[in-house]
């Protein structure tokens, strides 16, 4: 086991530490309040906040586990959140998610479709619809902000469940079902083997095309739930805006994650834990009374740091230094 | 044609190289001469040091030991721009150009027509025309390069590399994807090229064109200097002994009685069954309890017939009868399905996923045998891993290492423990024994008589021909890529083999005619 073992220290230290200095800048950070029926807090904030961004991940670290990518998540997340937000008002929240989901999953399919059957490089194949996507988004709200009030849809960003707010109880069903799907069955094998050698996979049996056309859907799937939530959260959707450069964010919670773009391992957890990285380092900016501007700094210094501690080669040269053991 | 004797003025002259990578000795105290205006083949089994020997005379690798002398004077190239400069020119099989940029720009790149700083793009291409048309080719020289069949491309590098003023020319699988009718305009182009007193290093598979081009052919094995002869005086069996080893002329190989049952019907059997451009139909009978042998040269077309066959590559012609009853191979899954197992000639790009765990790469082919909905149990896994870690005495016993961390001979029982733990009922083994020590290489041999006498069907493709002689009841010979005998009995010896291969094309069709 003890090539498992170390894995996802340095992404839970990293949390820890960003969490410390919060701390550090906001004394209140630890403070958790209960009132009306929920819990109050900064903690809570950084779960809230990041839920979006986390959901993204689970489906990205699916997807760049074969090696692939998908840089439509957040045009998808624009158009989920335009059709959940002009239905919400005229129609039955089931039917609203079904269509917003469904939206979803089509946008994942038609990436798929183009990865998997056509042959397209992933980076262009999803490019295509990052573009195309908030067209979509736009032509489905009329260029406007479409504002909603239904109660019921508003829930999914405000509502809450034992204390704790909807959105984080939707990413931990999420992880829970994702992770039940792809460790449960065989699933997250034959998407390790497709990543890590596609040819010795196809020649061993497993059908890559389905792998990657279904991981690809799962990553629309998510993206469509992390839109309705943002939608949600604000009742109402902005084509142009929702969504917008998350992609990235996502991306850079699977790498955080511990998961190589080059494809094979991936940790579910570990995205997630990726994407709250991102959240905690956001929230505690805000709180610091910083401005903004210096998020996107501090951002990449902690990304560099966290991935140098991933880095083999760095890890060679410290036992070298150390002349400890490997 | 140039007859270059042994009077005329010596070109390139290598004395004493040797290379080697870590433990392994690529290259061992190796001579090669290149005379003025002589085609010289160079030629050689995998392993044999011919790429080796090419990227030390062109610089893309430094040597250990040696000296280089082109046209009586010392060289020493550190790169293959340096060599460029000195005046010896590679043009690969997969040509090195731009694709993208025009004829004429891949001819005068970095060497432009310029005046005032400005490309002359008339003048570029007026003297493209004009280099070309001494080459009999006539393209339209401001047309990307890759819009151009590989026979052009191939004509632009060698008219670069000749513009740049090589005096050696070393064209490394020119042929390859070539068909007859620009194999002829290549040879022509190289006859012509001899003629003017540019020496010319032919590497090819195709014993044909060896015997229809070069003047003199120089074998290496083994990272050793075997031989250099004219063309004229070598006979071909005589060339395909110094290939394949000297002493098989002797060895005749220890043959085990196969198993003494009458031949069951065929598992599967193949009729007519080929792919235009890749292999000659073929038919071919698989029986359970046999294990059939697939041997011949380097290219000759023996992992094209078991990727064929395991539905890597799709046949256009031909039929499948598994169990009597009509198939299809469209895919290797088709091919898993019916109860096939290939372990590929390529571990590290086709075989193993390296990252995997020894236990995650044996259960990975029966996991995707059984379906998603059907997953192995964490403990089914860790019991099918250490049975067969067991069985084929994997080193290390450890069945969570990445498998990419393992020797090859171990990556190999993984693959086979793969497909043994499918149970299947018929195994294509491509070059099992190729790059594993001398253990490892001598359980395998055992393990596939083990196999066979379980009454599995196994369809072995071996180039060492002492051992694939031990094991196969039945042996097809394969020459340019074609099924071109079938050995039986008997008939399985090592100079039957040798005779077969070296055999003139006549031949070719007695295979299909069985």
């Amino acid at each position: 086991m003890k090539f498992r073992s170390r894995r996802g220290l340095a992404q839970f230290v990293a949390l820890l530490v960003i969490l410390l200095v919060d701390r550090l800048v906001s004394p209140q950070f630890f403070d958790l309040r209960f009132q009306d029926g929920r819990l109050f807090g900064s903690l809570i904030d950084v779960l809230n906040r990041g839920a979006p961004v986390a959901l993204l991940s689970l489906g990205m670290v699916l997807v760049i586990a074969t090696r692939g990518i998908d840089l439509s998540v957040g045009a998808v997340m624009a158009i989920a959140g335009a059709i959940a937000a002009s239905l919400a008002d005229s129609h039955a929240l089931p039917l609203v998610l079904a269509v917003a989901l469904g939206a979803g999953l089509a946008c994942g399919l038609w990436n798929g479709i183009l990865v998997a059957v056509f042959g397209i490089q992933p980076i262009i194949a999803t490019l295509i619809l990052m573009v195309a996507g908030r067209g979509i988004a736009q032509l489905i709200t009329e260029g406007r902000i479409v504002t909603f009030t239904s109660g019921d849809l508003a829930w999914l960003g405000n509502g809450s469940v034992l204390g704790l707010p909807a959105p984080v109880v939707i990413l931990a069903g999420m992880l829970i079902v994702t992770a039940a799907v792809v460790r449960g069955s065989a699933f997250g094998l034959l998407i390790e083997a497709t990543g890590g050698n596609a040819r010795a996979a196809e020649l061993a049996g497993v059908g890559t095309r389905a792998t990657l056309l279904a991981v690809y859907a799962w990553c629309g799937l998510c993206a469509a739930l992390a839109g309705i939530i943002a939608a949600a959260d604000i009742l109402g959707a902005d084509a142009n805006n929702a969504g917008l450069w998350l992609e990235l964010d996502a991306i850079l919670a699977v790498v955080i994650g511990g998961t190589s773009l080059f494809g094979g391992r991936f940790s579910l957890v570990l995205a997630v834990v990726g994407a709250l990285i991102i959240q905690a380092m956001n929230t505690g900016i805000l709180l610091s009374g910083y401005p903004p501007e210096l998020n996107l700094l501090v951002k990449s210094v902690v990304v560099l740091t966290v991935l140098l501690l991933q880095s083999s080669r760095l890890t060679a040269i410290a036992s070298r230094f150390s002349g400890g053991k490997p | 044609m140039p007859l270059s004797s042994d009077t005329t003025p010596v070109l390139l002259e290598v004395r004493g190289l040797s290379k080697s990578f870590g433990p392994l000795q690529a290259l061992q105290n190796v001579d090669f001469t290149l005379r003025a205006g002589e085609i010289h083949a160079l030629l050689g089994e995998n392993g044999a040091g011919k790429s080796t020997l090419i990227k030390l005379v062109t610089g893309v690798l430094p040597c250990d030991a040696g000296t280089f002398r082109l046209g009586g004077v010392e060289i020493a190239p550190r790169s293959a721009s340096d060599a460029l400069q000195a005046g010896i020119a590679t043009v690969y099989q997969e040509v090195n150009l731009l694709p993208n940029l025009s004829v004429a720009q891949n001819l005068f790149l970095g060497r432009q027509p310029t005046r005032f700083g400005v490309v002359r793009q008339g003048e570029m291409r007026r003297r493209a025309t004009a280099l070309l048309a001494d080459f009999g080719l006539d393209v339209d020289v401001g047309a990307p390069l890759g819009s151009f069949s590989v026979a052009v491309q191939q004509i632009t590098a060698i008219a670069r590399a000749i513009d740049l003023s090589a005096r050696v020319l070393i064209l490394d699988e020119p042929t390859a994807s070539l068909d007859r009718h620009e194999v002829e305009i290549l040879f022509r182009i190289m006859r012509q090229l001899a003629r003017r007193d540019i020496g010319i290093v032919f590497i090819s598979h195709f014993l044909d064109q060896i015997y229809e081009i070069s003047d003199r052919i120089t074998v290496l094995r083994n990272g050793r200097l075997i031989g250099e002869r004219p063309t004229a005086d070598l006979p071909r069996l005589e060339l395909i002994r110094m290939m394949l080893g000297r002493e098989l002329a002797e060895a005749t190989g220890v043959r085990i009685a196969a198993s003494a049952q009458a031949p069951r019907a065929p598992c599967a059997s193949f009729e007519g069954y080929g792919k235009a451009g890749y292999i000659t139909p073929f038919d071919l009978d698989l029986r359970p309890g046999e294990v059939v042998g697939l041997t011949g040269l380097l290219g000759s077309g023996r992992t094209e017939t078991v990727r064929l066959i395991f539905g890597a590559e799709r046949a256009d012609r031909g039929h499948i009868e598994i169990d009597g009853a009509p198939a299809r191979l469209g895919s290797p899954r088709d091919a898993i399905r019916h109860g096939f197992g290939y372990c590929p000639e390529d571990r590290k790009t086709d075989g193993i996923i390296p990252d995997l765990t020894v236990r995650e790469n044996i259960v990975l082919a029966l996991q995707a045998k059984r379906g998603l909905r059907r997953p192995l149990a964490r403990r089914e896994q860790d019991e099918i891993a250490m049975r067969f870690i067991k069985l084929l005495d994997v080193r290390p016993p450890d069945s969570e290492r990445p498998v990419g961390l393992l020797s090859g001979g171990n990556q190999q029982k993984v693959l086979l423990a793969r497909w043994l733990a499918t149970a299947p009922r018929l195994l294509l083994l491509d070059e099992p024994t190729r790059g594993i020590d001398v253990g490892a290489h001598a359980e395998i041999v055992r393990l596939v008589r083990e196999l066979r006498d379980e009454g599995l069907s196994l369809l072995v493709v071996s180039s060492e021909l002492d051992e694939i002689v031990t094991y196969s009841d039945r042996l097809i010979v394969l020459r340019d890529r074609a099924h071109v005998d079938e050995l039986r009995g008997e008939e399985i010896a090592v100079p039957r083999i040798l005779a077969a291969i070296a055999a003139d094309g006549e031949v070719r069709t007695r295979g299909a005619a069985r």
